[in-house]
């Protein structure tokens, strides 16, 4: 044996013991948080963005891979980095005061962690307001074993909210004004028009609901005036995505919108979603799906014609949208169709789901508050309180498959008046709900009980109990709370580790509000059992009830909060702390655990 | 000093307080409700009436401010400032402590004030305060924000300042009140950061205190053409 060879295999062993050590491949990334440039053709402003960018930064892992990040921090202040979705321990979470003290400007600080899932999930800072400012990335983790679908080629969609003001200026003008941004009030005009259709009385007496309440139907986006952005990019910048007809794309959607509800549909494409939230569900064909803040779709389509296609995403207040394109060559157009009439809240969305009667005048609801033609009458969960008291049965959408429903291929102009109805209705929304949607072109709109999981994650068990969770507000204060009580105040949530919990979210909210626990999964309850989807982010709509289940398995301090930026920062937010676990897997628990988000 | 007495008493709770705990943000702000020049023939004036405040969800400092200066004699017919500690205690109610003290050419006059503030079914704005000095005063403010668009504004709004005994030196009678109602046209101009706007206010006195007025050669009544400003910061 010559000595280069002796070398080399010594090189070799080393290697093979390295490799034994970490016990899987590591890799290792780099991340700087830098002030960057955003222009997102409407406005430029300063903002942050990673790696000097503000295209957003995709970091590409695989599963079983141990990943070494080393975070350097060119701000002049504090920043953190969350990986949003991921199964990690708690000291690598990335919450300032809970999981660690954050980065001092300057300090490059290192995340060390095991990838032990797949999927698409995305990372942003939880310091202060640097995630609507841009401080957001995504994450694709390629799966050990092959993927259970086939496709040619994948983008990442990652859609944004950019806003000319910086978060904390957004906060204060929403602590000082709590409609600031909101320039879909109904006026004078509004009111005019609707003596005109509905008559003087009815149009009274709808305003004298609304007000007497003090409450806003056009209380859908609290934030308006943003620009959306996919991938970095303004709908005028027009993000592109080339393919060839014929093949198979991925698309990867995510939300880091701060605050921004998105319907994406992309015209004369049939989507097939194949992930949400990272975790494979049973393709669902579907013309249009709603994204909330912080979700992840994966969809597939296969565009046959040599042509362009428009990927569209309006804000579910109907005040901007988001533009990108497929096509087949650089510099291709489609057709960019027009905003949707924007939504108007009915009475259903203050509550009236869970029977909560008290406050509501049954005479202006029946004079036209309520939308009885979208209230399907064979919708829902089980049973549900009407108007008039009543209490009536529905139908068991656990039983009705809509993925073998394709609605698409249904001649919608044969389609019975009923046909529409159930088309039109949803059962996670308020029946009679003013936010239900429905496809632009009449066709499958995605509903959260389509999703069935692909595998489950965890065999079925009933859950050990149950933790309500009222969402509250205080809209005129802007405080934002659950159980009445703001973050500042709250108690930890305790769980012990081993439990299955079942969390009951009853939203006595006006806005919708998409619930993120840290560090566990939360296995939303859609009446499929074994099958429910496994999601890491759940949206709970004005005046429903949604349950969730968290199989508690992973000790340490965790963070769980609506992912609306400023809600989360209004109090919207709890500290979940497991107790207990195996001897080695047990957390280290700081004894007072420090009560901040940080930032 | 006895002005002095006040404003520490005032401030006193505030200097104790530490800050939150959380990330939630100090909220700060400056809302001026009115900076105009007001018309008239002969007797043309600058007002204004602002909050300037500072704190927390649960605790706020409160600057609050009003004040008519004339033009052509070039002085305050009336210059308020109060400070005023405001709190929660309802849902849409906020209670308010605190002191004010009145320095317009004249007579200085220095108040304890409680009062609240929030907002009434129907959207009305609502502040009622009961002023405790020499002679008493209640007054009582309304105002209604009509959306003719969402970016033009009718701002109809109402304030009755009842004396609760007489004053010579300061021309009220008990219980007869001055009213002032105004409506105002603003426009969004930037944001809600600026807010130009025009309009009518009037101004009328009632009993005692218009008689009082009368003899001092003072009209019982004003209407003026009003030109000016909201703003937020």
């Amino acid at each position: 044996m010559t000595a280069t060879s002796l070398a080399r295999a010594c090189a070799l062993a080393a290697a093979f013991t390295l490799s034994l050590a970490s016990g899987a491949a590591a890799g290792e990334y780099n991340l700087t948080v830098d002030r960057v440039t955003l222009d997102t053709g409407d406005f430029t402003r300063s903002a942050i963005g990673y790696n000097g960018s503000t295209t957003p930064t995709v970091l590409r892992f695989k599963e079983g891979e141990e990943v070494t990040i080393n975070v350097t921090n060119n701000l002049d202040e504090d920043t953190s980095v969350h990986w949003h979705g991921l199964i990690l321990p708690y000291q690598q979470d990335g919450v300032p005061g809970m999981s660690f003290d954050g980065i001092k400007p300057g300090e490059t600080f290192t995340y060390r962690f095991p990838i032990v899932q797949s999927g698409t999930y995305w990372f942003h800072s939880h310091s202060g307001f640097q995630e609507p400012d841009g401080a957001y990335g995504a994450i694709v983790i390629e799966p050990e074993g092959r993927e259970p679908f086939r496709f040619d080629r994948e983008y990442v969609v990652q859609l944004a909210d950019a806003h000319p003001h910086s978060g904390h200026r957004i906060m204060r003008n929403l602590k000082l004004m709590p409609d600031y941004y909101n320039r879909q009030q109904r006026t004078l005009l509004d009111f005019l028009s609707d003596s005109r259709d509905r008559g003087l009385a009815a149009a009274l007496d709808d305003r004298g609901a609304w007000g007497d309440m003090r409450m806003m139907p056009t209380d859908v986006e609290d934030l308006q005036g943003f620009t959306p952005l996919i991938n970095g990019k303004g709908p005028r910048q027009n993000w592109t995505g080339l393919f060839e007809p014929g093949e198979r794309i991925r698309l990867r959607f995510i939300n880091s919108s701060a605050m921004t509800y998105f319907d994406i549909r992309i015209p004369g494409l049939e989507m097939t979603v194949v992930q949400a939230d990272g975790n494979n569900v049973q393709p669902v064909p579907v013309d249009e799906f709603r994204i909330a803040v912080a979700e992840t779709y994966d969809v597939i389509v296969r565009p046959t014609e040599d042509r362009a296609y428009t990927i569209f995403a309006e804000s579910m207040g109907r005040t901007a949208f988001a533009r990108g394109t497929l096509a087949p060559r650089e510099g291709m157009e489609a057709e960019v169709p027009d905003l949707r009439e924007p939504p108007l809240l009915t009475m259903a969305d203050m509550g009236m789901a869970h029977g909560d009667h008290g406050s509501m005048d049954h005479g202006a609801m029946a004079e036209g508050a309520m939308d009885h033609r979208s209230m399907g009458h064979g919708a829902g969960q089980p049973t549900h309180t009407m108007p008039d008291g009543s209490v009536m049965q529905g139908m068991n959408h656990g039983t009705m498959d809509h993925g073998t429903m394709n609605h698409s291929a249904m001649g919608h102009g044969s389609m019975s008046q009923d046909a529409m109805q159930m088309a039109a209705t949803d059962p996670f929304y308020a029946p009679g709900s003013g936010l239900t949607p429905q496809a632009a072109d009449g066709g499958k709109f995605l509903s959260y009980a389509d999703l069935k999981a692909q595998k489950p994650l965890y065999e079925h068990r009933d859950a050990t109990r149950e933790i309500e969770l009222r969402l509250t507000g205080n809209m005129e204060r802007y405080i934002w709370s659950i159980n009445g009580v703001k973050y500042a105040d709250a108690e930890p949530i305790r769980l012990q580790y081993g439990e299955r919990v079942r969390f009951k979210f009853v939203n006595e909210t006006m806005m919708t509000h998409p619930m993120h626990l840290h560090g566990m999964w939360s296995i939303l309850d859609v009446g499929q059992g074994k099958w429910n989807p496994v999601k890491h982010v759940v949206s709970v709509s004005p005046g429903t009830t949604v349950f969730m289940e968290t199989e508690v398995d992973a000790p340490g301090v965790w963070a769980f909060h609506c992912h609306l930026s400023y809600h989360m920062d209004a109090g919207m937010f709890r500290k979940v702390i497991v107790e207990g676990g195996p001897a080695g897997k047990s957390a280290d628990l700081p004894a007072t655990p420090r009560q901040s988000i940080g930032g | 000093m006895r002005r002095h007495i006040f404003i520490a008493a005032a401030l006193a709770p505030v200097l104790v307080w530490t800050g939150p705990a959380t990330a939630e943000p100090m909220i700060y702000g400056l809302q001026v409700e009115q900076a105009e020049r007001r018309f008239d023939d002969g007797s043309d004036l600058y007002a204004w009436d602002f909050d300037a405040l500072a704190g927390t969800d649960e605790l706020k400092l409160v600057w609050r401010s009003e004040a008519e200066y004339l033009t052509q004699s070039s002085r305050f017919e009336t210059l308020e400032n109060q400070l005023r500690l405001q709190m929660p205690i309802s849902t849409f109610f906020d209670a308010a402590v605190g002191v004010r003290l009145d320095t317009p050419a004249g007579e200085d006059r220095a108040y304890g004030v409680i009062g609240v503030k929030g907002l009434a079914p129907q959207w009305f704005e609502l502040d009622a305060d009961l002023y405790v000095g020499e002679t008493s005063f209640l007054r009582v403010e309304a105002e209604y924000e009509g959306l003719i668009t969402n970016r033009i504004i009718l701002t109809p709004s109402l304030e009755l300042d009842t004396p609760l005994g007489d004053d010579e030196a300061l021309g009220v009678g008990a219980f007869a009140p001055t009213l002032e109602v105004g409506a105002r046209l603003s426009y969004d101009l930037l944001d809600r950061a600026v807010a130009p706007y025009i309009g009518v206010h009037y101004e009328r006195r009632f009993g005692e205190t218009a008689d009082l007025a009368r003899a001092e050669g003072e009209q019982r009544d004003n209407l003026y053409f009003v030109v000016g400003t909201k703003m937020l910061f």
